[in-house]
């Protein structure tokens, strides 16, 4: 019996096509940004409010990944942004293969911002490199202050921290510090936005948050 | 359900390595998986006894090496294993303040091949 050292990522073929997109989405000019969450965070509703506050020269786009539906995808449309759909027939995360199939048709209309929402999911999201630039993690009120603490991996991978549905955060006995512990344990670096989509309070610097990483890129 | 993409990956990965090196039979592979990712071994384990059939890693053991993550109180100083979920303070002074680091590793580390047939 012999021992060869291979030291290799398990989904470095994932990996490999991520940088491909990567090089793609750098060459049309695009900043793409993997949105993940649990399924009812917000992550639709975060899309639909940062698209309005868009500057009118910064083209969003989207990539809707859900198991299944295009109940998201309908909703872009009606907002008149440019969208396509992946189903992942049950698989719980978007990756890379699957992001490389949008790509051609969405850089075709030149979009500036990229949005891609992944599958509903604060397990395994994070493991499968998309070819993004950015990770945001949105968590909300409802789900509670304790999410930085049960899934340290995904909020570890973020490059930025959303908490939606600030407006009802005593409704939920959201307790707003610890939250902030835990994501700082975790992740020293990502920002946290405290925000809500319904009210609109904190969009304001989460958008202009947002547009320093393009103008940086 | 994300164990079987991550089952796959680790058989090509292994298998990938196993034709490079000439071999036609993978003993084992050994895997590094950090603490924080959301794997589960006998799931991997499950989902690689059905894709490696008819593989030249068929039969093979798939042994998991867990690397915890590390947290450390910025107070006292104390380092300790960070398991999910998270402490929210430090075992030792009660401190709220701590960094955890790691846990987030996932590679494939090695494998043993059959030298019989690596001619």
């Amino acid at each position: 019996m012999t021992t060869i050292a291979v030291e290799q990522r398990i989904l470095n073929a994932n990996d490999q096509i991520a940088a491909q997109n990567r090089a793609d989405l750098d060459a049309a000019g695009a900043l793409a940004v993997n949105v993940m969450a649990s399924p009812g965070a917000g992550k639709t509703s975060l899309i639909l409010a940062t698209a309005a506050r868009l500057p009118a020269d910064v083209r969003p786009a989207v990539i809707e990944g859900d198991l299944a539906s295009r109940i998201d995808a309908d909703a872009m449309t009606a907002a008149g942004i440019d969208v396509v759909q992946i189903n992942t027939g049950g698989s719980c995360h978007l990756d890379a293969p699957m992001v490389r199939t949008a790509l051609p048709e969405l850089l075709a209309g030149r979009p500036d911002l990229l949005f891609i929402e992944n599958v509903g999911n604060l397990i395994c999201t994070a493991e499968f490199a998309l070819g993004s630039h950015l990770n945001l993690v949105v968590a909300s009120a409802p789900e509670g202050h304790d999410k930085p603490y049960k899934y340290p991996g995904m909020f570890a991978a973020a490059d930025a921290v959303v908490l939606n549905k600030a407006d009802v955060l005593a409704v939920f006995d959201f307790d707003l510090p610890f939250f902030r512990r835990g994501l700082a344990m975790v992740n020293p670096h990502a920002p946290l936005f405290v925000l809500s989509c319904r009210t609109g309070d904190g969009l304001d610097a989460w958008v202009a948050w947002l547009l320093a990483q393009r103008d940086r890129k | 359900m994300h164990e079987l993409p991550i089952t796959q990956g680790i058989l090509d990965t292994a298998v990938s390595a196993a034709q490079q090196a000439g071999t036609h039979r993978i003993l084992a592979i050994d895997l590094a998986i950090g603490g924080l990712s959301g794997v589960v071994d006998d799931s991997v384990q499950f989902y690689f006894d059905i894709l490696s059939q008819g593989t030249l890693a068929e039969g093979a053991t798939l042994r998991f090496r867990r690397l915890p993550a590390t947290a450390t109180c910025l107070d006292c100083g104390a380092t300790f294993a960070a398991i999910p979920p998270l402490a929210p303070a430090c075992p030792a002074c009660g401190s709220p303040a701590l960094r955890v680091e790691g846990g987030r590793e996932f590679y494939v580390e090695s494998i043993d091949i059959d030298d019989d047939d690596s001619g």
